[in-house]
């Protein structure tokens, strides 16, 4: 049985992705998990997930160009200038 | 090489330029046995690395130095762990890793074929074969197999504890008794060659395979240079000697040396070094012997 561990460095940091090993069931994956990633104390928590628990989700299409949902969806240039223009605020 | 179709092609363009790869992208199969090949040797070499240290677990000439060298033993052995993994990821599982290794089919590294006579040689192991080691091993943190290249970052952690752990080892040696400078001396000359052969023949990186696709970042003369430039200095400052009269820094800044003997280096690694084959049947062995945890283990778990 395979399991992925993430380990926070510090306090406040994201959990980030270790590695995996083998371990026929969570006792042994604790003990292991805590020897390959925290014995010299170089993570401060450590999560420990049998490797079928975790879905990888890896397509994103985006057939119908969902722009409205990004910041590259808008541009405001042209309207803000007659926005400014109409309000007499335009640089000079 | 054979970049054969216009994907493949498309692939090799990308990681030469950069691109780093998953588990699960398409990749060309040269690819991916050119990867499982390197990685499992590398598995291998971890695994049996520990062995020539194992040795000396219960003469270790103080406490001390018995707990750092059963602490480097382990991360060794996890290192094994670790890389098994990613080879098992890319298709081989980690059971026909094992066979492959106890069956003499698959390789590891040359170092891992001597046997040590002294502790002088357990010094000069960990801080000069895992020096040369470490310099293949952060060229491999910009590996183009990315899964790879992130397990190389914890190993090369710990590989520096192990350098300045036989770096101390020495240390204490050369500042001892002239018995204890003289092991250390006899331990060096029997490395060197090695040590020498240690990063592998100078074939040109462009013509190297392993640096074409990515998977390596150097080619090995500039991993042997880098070596020599970092420790040569270091073995010469204690007052040791290297057994190569040619051995000298020219004025380009390159090291030179007499070329080793690269024959040897071939039969060593194809199991013909002096402690090859007591290496591997000493695996075979402990391999047999505890089955039976694996088993009652499995079975408990199941």
């Amino acid at each position: 049985m395979i399991w992925e561990v993430f380990r926070q460095e510090r306090k406040g940091q994201p959990f980030t992705h270790g590695g995996s090993f083998h371990a026929p069931d969570q006792a042994f994956a604790d003990a292991y998990a805590r020897e390959f990633y925290a014995r010299r104390g170089e993570s401060v928590a450590l999560w420990v997930v049998p490797r079928d628990a975790i879905t990888a989700i890896e397509e994103f299409p985006d057939e119908f160009d969902l722009k409205y949902r990004r910041v590259d969806g808008y541009s405001i240039k042209a309207r803000l200038k007659e926005a400014r223009d109409r309000a007499g605020t335009a640089a000079a | 090489m054979a970049a054969t179709e216009p994907r493949e092609q498309e692939f090799l363009d990308y990681v030469q330029s950069g691109g780093l790869v998953e588990t699960d992208d398409w990749m060309p199969d040269e690819y991916r046995a050119r990867l499982i090949k390197f990685i499992e040797m590398h598995g291998n070499s971890e695994l049996m690395g520990v062995l020539p240290e194992r040795d000396w677990i219960l003469r270790a000439p103080t406490l001390q130095r018995k707990l750092a060298l059963t602490a480097k033993i382990q991360d060794e052995v996890g290192h094994c762990q670790l890389i098994y993994r990613v080879v098992e990821d890319l298709g081989k599982p980690r059971e026909r890793c094992l066979d492959d290794l106890i069956s003499g089919k698959a390789k590891f590294h040359n170092v891992f074929h001597y046997p040590t006579k002294s502790w002088g040689d357990v010094g000069v192991i960990a801080w000069l074969v895992d020096a040369a080691a470490i310099i293949s091993q952060k060229a491999l943190l910009k590996c183009s197999y990315a899964p790879y290249a992130r397990v190389m970052k914890k190993v090369c952690w710990e590989e520096s504890f192990h350098i300045l752990h036989g770096r101390d080892t020495v240390l204490a040696m050369v500042t001892g008794t002239a018995e204890q400078r003289e092991l250390v001396q006899e331990a060096i000359t029997r490395w060197w060659v090695p040590l020498m052969h240690f990063h592998g023949t100078p074939i040109p990186a462009e013509e190297d395979p392993m640096v074409v696709w990515r998977i390596k970042s150097q080619g090995n003369e500039e991993a042997r240079q880098q070596f020599l430039e970092g420790y040569v200095p270091q073995i010469l400052e204690l007052g040791l000697e290297l057994p190569d009269p040619k051995l000298r820094r020219n004025d380009e800044g390159v090291w030179e040396y007499t070329e080793p003997d690269w024959d040897e280096l071939l039969s060593v690694v194809t199991g013909h070094g002096p402690a090859s084959q007591e290496r591997l049947e000493f695996r075979r062995l402990s391999r047999a012997e505890t089955d039976w945890v694996s088993k009652v283990v499995l079975a408990e778990a199941a």
